[in-house]
């Protein structure tokens, strides 16, 4: 060995500094990221064309999580679409749950009652928070804090928690119905709630004391995975990813829907376009959106949770087995689904990483004909390679965390 | 409620529409000639009264099993302007023979995965993509998923499946054979 290393340094350039300027052969190496990768969240398989440590060209490949959604969804009714979207992000399910039935309520032209409102606002900011924090904790794993994400996890396993007592389940929580809710807040749910949220503020202080002003994590995020406005707009960001930008658009105030006019709050705009203004867009949205959660429960009305027409709810027990109406409108809801007359609609929410669009197409035979989702996660992915090409391979992983994206809904 | 874009483009392109209309939500739908589908986009882009910069999203319909089948398929796009805070609905109709739109890649970078997701699954081509290859299914997969002429319960096993009998998946079975 010590032979060939001494013929290697004999054969060496005669140049001066030639040890500080040793001249490398280098060549284009393709490397495969993923599809099963820690740092490919989900199953994304990206080619990555490297020279030395610069990424030349990224090429994400996607598709082995397809689970055939719209095909699903065009052969149920209605009311069986919603474990599907369940698993679309399955990190907020609540959220697609109830984009899903608001689009179908626009599409019948239904008004939810009031109580109904409140906490699905509530429900979609909680799992709102659990979604960020599922986000700011493996950003800091991955870039080597690891005490942050147990602090993250802690707080998200709390929301779970809270999940869990109001729908029955932790990830698919299948919650709501086409108008309405399937089950009202559970006895003393508000209080256990405010506790829990008092106890996330709390870790989640932790985790902004360790991440925030760390210098080795800003090091890492600042500056890396730039997107430009005009790029971002082109791609179709939305969500964080978008108002990192400094461009302020947000469902929630730019088309209100449900009681989000009524609810206190602000919308984080950043202006950069890197990896730390979307992480800081992130830990401001946890702090707006527990706010959120609290005005919402403590102003929600007494009242029904379900509109009171027994074509588009089920009746009451008393009703099935007492009168013949109730049988008949419980034999058809359950046997050809809630109504939709034909028609179609656009409509969408803020879901945790952006615009959640649903295109449904209904021909009125009970079944959706059409449904198309616009998931945040799929126009985000699409870009990603613009943030990544001609920077350094391990610029990659800060900027996969920060864009969040969900194999689930990219995936369908 | 986009009603004044639509109004703007039939100012400066009187012939791109075939059809105008409002849907029963409310939501304003305009059906563009597809020869005018790639000026009147850019128009829209770049035309500060309009400006609709952030492309949303675009799918397709197969109208087969529709009442008004004819052409069978709808192209449909979703745009936003964030300055007017509005939503457009774009309409292109294709026809079953061959079909083809014009793709709109070089004005909406966005596009570029949904043409390819709307050609894996419904077989609609984009002329002008620069990579039209299938997105989720993979290369070898034969036929397009989402037309309503494609069995539900088809199966196309990349790697042979072993035969399993007592479990059926998905809808459209009622847990026997």
């Amino acid at each position: 060995m010590a032979n060939a290393e001494e013929r290697e340094i004999e054969e060496m350039p005669p140049e001066e500094d030639s040890e500080l300027e040793a001249h490398l052969n280098t060549r284009r190496m393709m490397i495969n990221l993923g599809p099963s990768h820690p740092a490919m969240h989900g199953t994304v398989r990206m080619r990555v064309e490297l020279e030395g440590e610069t990424i030349v060209r990224a090429d994400p490949e996607i598709g082995f999580l397809h689970r055939g959604f719209q095909k699903s969804c065009e052969n149920v009714t209605w009311n069986q679409c919603l474990p599907y979207t369940d698993r679309l992000n399955y990190v907020s399910a609540i959220m697609n749950n109830l984009g899903f039935l608001k689009a179908v309520e626009t599409l019948i032209g239904l008004e939810i009652p009031e109580r109904a409102q409140y906490i699905r606002v509530a429900a979609s900011e909680l799992h709102r928070m659990h979604d960020h924090l599922t986000c700011v904790g493996a950003i800091g794993l991955e870039l080597g804090g690891f005490s942050a994400f147990l602090y993250a996890i802690e707080a998200r396993e709390l929301i779970m928690d809270r999940v869990s007592e109001l729908t029955g389940a932790r990830l698919t929580t299948t919650f709501g119905r086409v108008g309405g809710l399937n089950r009202d807040l559970p006895e003393g749910w508000n209080e256990r709630v405010y506790k829990t949220l008092d106890k996330i503020h709390e870790l989640l202080g932790e985790v902004d004391g360790l991440l925030t002003a760390n210098r080795i994590f800003v090091d890492r995020t600042r500056g890396t995975g730039v997107i430009t406005a005009q790029d971002a707009l082109d791609f179709g960001f939305t969500g964080p990813c978008l108002r990192a930008n400094g461009i302020n658009y947000d469902v929630r105030k730019a088309k209100p829907y449900w009681v989000y006019d009524r609810m206190n709050f602000d919308v984080p705009v950043g202006q950069n376009g890197d990896n730390y203004d979307r992480y800081l867009m992130r830990m401001e949205e946890l702090k707006q959106s527990e706010a959120i959660v609290r005005q919402a429960l403590k102003e929600a009305p007494p009242g029904p949770i379900m509109v009171q027409d027994w074509r588009i709810a089920l009746p009451p027990k008393a009703e099935v087995y007492g009168t013949i109406e109730g049988v008949i409108a419980h034999f058809k809801l359950v046997m050809e689904g809630v109504p939709v007359p034909p028609g179609e609609v656009y409509d969408c929410t803020e879901a945790a990483n952006g615009e959640l669009g649903w295109y449904l197409v209904s021909d009125g035979s009970g079944r959706p004909y059409k449904v198309h989702v616009r998931a945040p996660g799929f126009a985000i992915l699409s870009g990603v390679h613009r943030m990544i090409e001609g920077k350094m391979l391990a610029d990659l992983i800060p900027t996969f965390d920060t864009i969040n994206m969900i194999g689930g809904e990219v995936e369908q | 409620m986009s009603l004044r874009a639509l109004n703007l483009v039939k100012e400066k392109y009187p012939d791109a529409f075939a059809e105008q209309y409002t849907d029963r939500t409310g939501g304003a739908w305009g059906v563009l000639k597809a020869d005018s589908l790639r000026p009147v986009l850019s128009h829209l882009k770049d035309d500060p009264q309009l400006d609709f910069k952030l492309f949303l999203s675009m799918d397709a319909v197969d109208r087969l099993q529709l009442p008004e089948s004819e052409p069978r398929f709808e192209v449909v796009y979703f745009l936003f302007s964030v300055t007017h805070n509005e939503h457009l609905r774009l309409k292109v109709r294709v026809g079953e023979e061959n079909p083809e739109v014009p793709s709109v890649t070089s004005i909406f970078q966005g596009a570029n995965w949904w043409e390819r997701f709307i050609w894996d699954f419904y077989g609609i081509r984009f002329g002008g993509h620069p990579d039209l290859r299938r997105i989720l299914m993979y290369e070898e997969f034969k036929g397009h998923p989402l037309r309503k002429d494609y069995p539900l319960r088809e199966r196309q096993p990349l790697i042979p499946e072993r035969p399993i009998r007592d479990i059926f998946r998905g809808p459209g079975t009622s847990g026997t054979a």
